[in-house]
C-alpha cells in the first residue's frame, strides 16, 4: 500500500530530514512511527501524503510513484488519506459541522448526502450534539476528535496522524487512541507518528523507529524504547 | 457530472455570499468598476451617434455641375438626359437667369448684381446622388468634370473626410481609454480577491492538504470576479442609459433647429451584452491573476 525506497529528503535550508529510508506498509496495518522530536517523523508523514516530495528515492502509494506524479494528480492521491495534524488545522470561522463538510465539498458530494455523512462522522467521534458549535468552544480532546471526524468522513483507506495526542491530557489522548483503534478494527490502515510510546503496549502496533533521519529495524532500537 | 455541477453551484453560491457578506465594500467596488466601464461605453455611444448624425447629413450631399458659358440650352437639355441615365438620384437644372435671381435675393448683393453689364453666371445642375458615400461622390465628380461643355464640378466632401478622420481618431481614443480602464478593472478585482484570499488563507491551506484541486480553490474566486464584473457592467449600462435619457430631449431640440429628425440613442442590445461580457471577462481575469499568484506562492518548493 505504501512503500518508501531509499528516500532522502533535504529541505531548501540544507537540513537533511531523511537519509535513505526504506519500508513498506500493507493494507489494514496499524503502524506507529516513533522517535524523538526532530527525528524525521513529520517529514515521513508529509512525504507519504504527497505534501512534500522526496529529494531522491521513491514513495509509492497504491502503486503510484509520488515523485513521478504530475502536480495536478497530487490532490487525488491525498484523498486516499485521512489526515490528522498535531495542530488540528480546524477552521475557527466555521461551525463544527462545516469543518467536517469541507472534504465532502471537495469531492463534490450533494449537500443532502454530505450532511448525512458529516453527521454520521460526528456521531462516531461523539460530537454530534456540538455540530453547531464553533470549534474554538471545544476542549483540546474534542478538537482532536473533530479533526478525526473530518479525516474519516470521506472513508479514506489510510488514516495518517501526526502527533495526534501531543497536546492532550491522558484521558483525552486515551479517547483519541481508542478512536484510531476502532478505525483500524474496521479495516482502515492507521499510521500514527508519535513520540509518545506509552500507547505502543496498549495497542500492539507495528513500530517504525525513526532516528536521525533513518528508520531502524526493531532490533536496532535503543534500550528502553518501544 | 453531478459532482461537477454541485461544485460549480456551490462556488456560485459562495461567490454571492461573499458579495453579500460585506455590502459596503461590494457597493464601493461595484461603483469603481461601473464607472470604469461607463466611460468607454459612453464613448462608444457618442461615436455611434455622431456616425449616425453624419450619415444623415451626408445623405444630402450635392454636386454642382457648372456648364461652360458657351453651352447652349439644347446642349444643357442633352446633358440633363445623360445625367438622368447615368446618375441615380435627384437632378435639378438651374438656368443662369434663376441663379442670377437667387444671387440678387441674397442680402447686400442686389446692387452689385444690378451693376453688372451682363449675367456672368453659367447654367448649372444640382445633382444629389442616392449613394452619398464620399468615395462614390468623388468618383462621380471626376467623371462629370470630363464631360464636354462642363466648366467646373464642385463637390464639398472635404468636411466629410475630416469628419471621418475625426471619428477614426475618436474610436482610437475610446479604444485606448477602454484599455486603460480595463487594466483598472482587473487591478480592482485582483486587489479585492487578494484581500479575500488572505482572509481565507487557513481554509485554502487546509483544503489543499485534504485533497482540494487548484480548480476547487480557484472556482469561487472566478465566479466572484465574473459576478463583480457583470454587476459593474450593469451599473455602467444604467449610467449610460440615464445620461442618454437626460440628453435626448435637448439633442432632439438642437437637431430640429438644423431641420433633421436626429434622435440620440443609447447602447443597443449587442453593445449591452458586450459590456456585460467584457465586465465578466475582466473580472475573471483579475481573479485568475490573483488566485494564480497566491497558489504559486504557497506551492511547496
Amino acid at each position: 500500500m505504501i512503500s518508501f525506497s531509499a528516500v532522502h529528503k533535504r529541505y531548501p535550508t540544507g537540513y537533511e530530514a531523511l537519509r535513505g529510508v526504506s519500508f513498506d506498509i500493507e493494507a489494514g496495518e496499524l503502524v506507529f512511527i516513533t522517535g524523538h522530536s526532530g527525528a524525521g517523523k513529520t517529514t515521513l508523514c508529509k512525504l507519504a501524503a504527497a505534501i512534500e516530495r522526496p529529494t531522491s528515492g521513491s514513495v509509492v502509494v497504491n502503486g503510484q510513484n509520488l515523485a513521478a506524479l504530475r502536480k495536478s494528480a497530487i490532490p487525488y492521491v491525498r484523498r486516499n488519506f485521512g489526515l490528522v495534524f498535531q495542530d488540528q488545522k480546524l477552521l475557527f470561522d466555521r461551525t463544527v459541522l462545516d469543518n467536517v463538510l469541507l472534504p465532502l465539498a471537495i469531492v463534490g458530494l450533494s449537500p443532502k448526502e454530505a450532511g448525512k455523512r458529516a453527521r454520521a462522522a460526528l456521531d462516531k467521534v461523539g460530537l454530534l450534539e456540538r455540530e453547531k458549535a464553533n470549534p474554538i468552544a471545544l476542549s483540546g480532546g474534542e478538537q482532536q476528535r473533530l479533526a478525526i471526524a473530518r479525516a474519516v468522513v470521506n472513508r479514506p483507506a489510510i488514516l495518517l496522524a501526526d502527533e495526534p495526542t501531543a497536546n492532550l491530557d491522558t484521558d483525552s489522548a486515551g479517547e483519541v487512541m481508542e478512536l484510531f483503534k476502532a478505525f483500524h478494527q474496521v479495516g482502515v490502515t492507521v499510521i500514527l507518528a508519535t513520540h509518545d510510546t506509552q500507547w505502543v503496549r496498549h495497542l500492539n502496533p507495528r513500530v517504525l523507529w525513526v532516528e536521525h533521519g533513518q528508520v531502524r529495524a526493531p532490533g536496532e532500537r535503543p534500550e528502553g524504547q518501544a | 457530472m453531478n459532482a461537477w455541477l454541485t461544485q460549480h453551484l456551490s462556488a456560485l453560491q459562495g461567490a454571492w455570499q461573499r458579495l453579500a457578506a460585506s455590502p459596503l465594500n461590494t457597493v464601493l467596488s461595484l461603483l469603481v468598476i461601473g464607472i470604469a466601464l461607463t466611460l468607454p461605453a459612453a464613448g462608444v455611444v457618442v461615436l455611434d451617434n455622431l456616425r449616425q448624425a453624419a450619415a444623415g447629413v451626408a445623405s444630402t450631399q450635392q454636386i454642382s455641375v457648372f456648364l461652360s458659358p458657351e453651352a447652349s440650352r439644347k446642349e444643357a437639355t442633352e446633358m440633363e438626359s445623360r445625367l438622368r441615365q447615368e446618375v441615380s438620384g435627384s437632378i435639378v437644372f438651374v438656368p443662369r437667369e434663376d441663379a442670377l435671381k437667387r444671387l440678387q435675393g441674397t442680402a447686400g448683393m442686389a446692387e452689385l448684381v444690378a451693376s453688372l453689364p451682363r449675367n456672368p453666371l453659367p447654367d448649372a445642375f444640382i445633382v444629389e446622388p442616392r449613394n452619398a458615400a464620399p468615395e462614390q461622390l468623388e468618383a462621380l465628380a471626376k467623371t462629370l468634370s470630363a464631360w464636354p461643355k462642363v466648366a467646373h464640378v464642385q463637390l464639398d466632401s472635404a468636411w466629410i473626410k475630416r469628419f471621418d478622420a475625426f471619428l477614426r481618431l475618436g474610436r482610437l481614443a475610446v479604444l485606448l481609454l477602454a484599455a486603460a480602464f480595463a487594466a483598472a478593472l482587473v487591478a480592482v478585482t485582483f486587489n479585492t480577491i487578494r484581500l479575500q484570499i488572505l482572509a481565507q488563507a487557513d481554509e485554502i491551506e487546509v483544503a489543499k492538504l485534504i485533497g482540494a484541486t487548484d480548480g476547487f480553490i480557484r472556482r469561487p474566486y472566478y465566479y466572484f470576479g465574473a459576478l463583480q464584473g457583470i454587476l459593474g457592467g450593469l451599473i455602467a449600462m444604467l449610467l449610460v442609459s440615464a445620461a442618454v435619457a437626460v440628453l435626448s430631449g435637448p439633442v432632439s431640440q438642437l437637431a430640429s433647429l438644423y431641420a433633421t429628425a436626429f434622435r440620440l440613442h443609447g447602447l443597443g442590445l449587442d453593445h449591452s451584452l458586450l459590456l456585460l461580457g467584457v465586465g465578466a471577462l475582466l473580472g475573471w481575469l483579475g481573479a485568475q491573476l490573483s488566485v494564480g499568484l497566491y497558489l504559486r506562492q504557497i506551492e511547496p518548493k
